[in-house]
């Protein structure tokens, strides 16, 4: 019961990652290789932001919610904006280069110790009995309902709404969606923004749980086996792959060997790179042929 | 032929010459001449600089076979010297090899694991290989880890230093002519196969996959071929490391190694040998000048003392930028600046070069 509910909590935390690499992918088809460093950027944003309303830990929540959004989107008007059109191996190392920076800056910012965001606001965080011996945080059951929340609002989105649908056509066809009439820069940031939201909440939830410091970037390096196990540009995939991805490396450090833990979810990804390189519902961008 | 109106070729042999003039081939002698007195002129510091920068100089060329001209990305070359350091390693603890052994095996891991990893690209276009090689890179450090604990040498693998011809490598300057040689071989091997057959075909997949396959060449094997052999230059880079340091770890072949390699390659110029050593000389140089540099401010500005601290983070947010930058405003790198200087002398006193087939 303890494992079940565990891969339950890894998986959510995974596939909330995942989907800003999807989101990303999908639509401007680069791999941001900086989402564990946006998403530790949106933790220390609630760091700073709750030390400025102590007294008011939800304007403390919104402000760095608000915040990491508007990261994302910034980060597109700065840099990728200037990447579109060149080769994707320019936008990659762009991203991989901002990681780094970033990185830098942050420590620079807020030192290399351990923060714990939770404390700043006077949140506590109870352990919930479930039936069955299990235990978990209350933070873990955010995690799993934020998890649900999020991807049936991302379905909503771009099923539903004007700018999802958008969104979509920009990702099959950008140079068709944009004489269209779609602003494509518009549908880009607001990818970016989204994926960093979605990455920065996430980022905020585990350091409210776990505390904070730089260990956090490999969580969000861990993630991306389960986007891309799933397919590359699926939110379902997504989903899949970060159940998948969290089931192997639980189950795994339980039966086998705990210092399993931080390469699982690259043997995954390895033997589905062999298997089935494009994942499991991503679509197949084959080679050219001739 | 240098001609009084510019260097133009007008044969094939010309096209695939190592120099093309004899100037250059001079320049090359008078370097070399320099780079071989060196070691005795310089101090301990200055020489280990300059070995670091020498194994730097073997990776990023390495590297560049490989992003610069095959136009696949590797994010495993730490991962990748990190297979060459454990197999010596390795070697050394359990049976007691020379060097004669080691560096052999683990060119062979290397081509192996070239293989392994290279083969997921050849199905799908895109950053397979990027990808996969990250993975690679989480693999190899875990099974080194794994080692490490299993047999007791959890701090890391401590080697002696290696028996050449009687000679054992201890002192900086052998290592500096070692070193020297390994870096020297490495730039004319990647040179020749450039101006020959395979180089244009990786020249080729680089700009189209499609026109490339259609001009008969043979596009998995060539793109297997450019990762085996970056990925056996780079295990053997891993084995001389790891004797130059005598100890293996984990730690030492980071995922921020990597991106190093491919910052070397980005700064110094895809699509450049030159641009390559280049690359490797910056960003070798970089952090002992960022240090350099905030010794001195914190010496003028007695209020910023608390900078010396941060020397690490000042790095890591330097180097991010500095390769921001390079991606965004040069993205033709060092080499590209470097062909920019060379035009405004060849054209002196006119700035622009006028545009091939363009009557002006």
């Amino acid at each position: 019961m303890q494992l079940a509910v565990n891969i339950l909590v890894l998986a959510s935390i995974y596939a909330l990652i995942a989907c800003g690499y999807v989101m990303i992918y999908r639509v401007s088809r680069v791999l941001s290789l900086a989402h564990g460093e946006l998403m530790m950027l949106g933790a220390y944003g609630l760091v700073t932001t709750a030390s400025l309303f102590a007294a008011q830990p939800a304007i403390a929540l919104l402000a760095a919610a608000l915040l990491a959004a508007a990261t994302g989107a910034l980060v597109y008007w700065a840099l990728m904006r200037r990447m579109t059109g060149e080769a994707v191996l320019a936008a990659v190392l762009a991203t991989i280069a901002l990681g780094i920076l970033l990185r830098g800056a942050m420590v620079l910012i807020w030192s290399a110790q351990v923060q714990h965001p939770a404390r700043l606001l006077g949140f506590d965080n109870p352990v919930i009995a479930l039936p069955g011996g299990a235990r978990l945080s209350t933070i873990s059951v955010l995690l799993v309902v934020m998890n649900v929340v999020v991807y049936l609002a991302l379905w909503a989105f771009l099923s539903r709404s004007r700018y999802g649908i958008a969104m979509r056509a920009a990702g099959q066809n950008p140079r068709l969606a944009a004489q269209r009439g779609i602003n494509l820069h518009a549908v880009y940031a607001l990818a970016w923004g989204i994926a960093v939201f979605t990455g920065g909440m996430t980022g905020i939830l585990i350091a409210c749980d776990a505390g904070l410091d730089a260990t956090m970037a490999t969580i969000g390096l861990k993630a991306f086996p389960a986007a891309l196990v799933g397919g590359l540009d699926s939110l379902v995939g997504a989903l899949c792959g970060a159940l998948i991805v969290a089931a192997a490396e639980v189950l795994l450090i339980h039966y086998v060997d705990p210092l399993l833990s931080d390469v699982v979810p690259f043997l995954v990804l390895t033997a589905m790179l062999i298997v089935r390189p494009w994942g499991l519902f991503g679509s197949r961008e084959e080679l050219d042929r001739v | 032929m240098p001609h009084a109106s510019g260097y133009f070729r007008t044969r094939y042999s010309e096209d695939t010459r190592l120099f093309d003039t004899r100037f250059q081939r001079a320049a090359c002698v008078i370097f070399g001449c320099a780079l071989l007195a060196l070691p005795w002129v310089a101090n301990a510091f200055v020489l280990d600089l300059a070995n670091q920068t020498l194994l730097a100089v073997v990776g990023a060329v390495a590297l560049m076979l490989l992003t610069g001209f095959a136009g696949q990305i590797s994010l495993g070359h730490a991962g990748l010297m990190a297979a060459g350091a454990f197999c010596t390693g390795i070697l050394v603890k359990e049976v007691g090899a020379s060097i004669w052994l080691t560096l052999p095996a683990s060119a062979a891991t290397g081509a192996l694991l070239g293989v392994i990893f290279g083969l997921p690209s050849l199905r799908l276009r895109g950053l397979y290989l990027a990808v996969s090689t990250l993975a690679l890179h989480f693999i190899v450090i875990y099974l080194g880890h794994e080692y490490e604990t299993r047999r007791g040498f959890s701090t890391g693998i401590v080697i002696d230093p290696p028996r050449l011809f009687g000679w054992e490598l201890v002192d900086g300057r052998a290592w500096y002519v070692v070193f020297l040689i390994a870096a020297a071989a490495t730039i004319l091997i990647a040179l020749n196969w450039l101006r020959a057959r395979t180089g244009r075909a990786w020249r080729a997949l680089h700009g189209r996959e499609a026109v490339a396959e259609a001009l008969g060449i043979d596009v998995p094997r060539y793109k297997l071929l450019a990762f085996v052999a970056s990925s056996t230059i780079t295990a053997m880079l891993g084995c001389l490391f790891a004797y130059y340091r005598g100890f293996v770890s984990g730690e030492a072949f980071s995922l921020f190694l990597s991106i190093q390699y491919v910052a070397m390659v980005i700064i110094g110029g895809i699509g450049s040998i030159a641009g390559a050593v280049m690359g490797a000389v910056f960003v070798t140089l970089f952090p002992y000048g960022i240090e350099w540099l905030v010794g001195m401010v914190s010496e003028a500005l007695p209020q910023m003392r608390g900078l010396q601290n941060a020397v690490f983070a000042i790095n890591y947010a330097a180097f991010g930028l500095v390769m921001i930058l390079f991606l965004i405003f040069e993205p033709q790198g060092l080499a590209g600046i470097w062909r920019r200087v060379q035009a405004y002398f060849l054209m002196w006193p006119f700035k622009q070069k006028p545009l091939a087939g363009v009557d002006q």
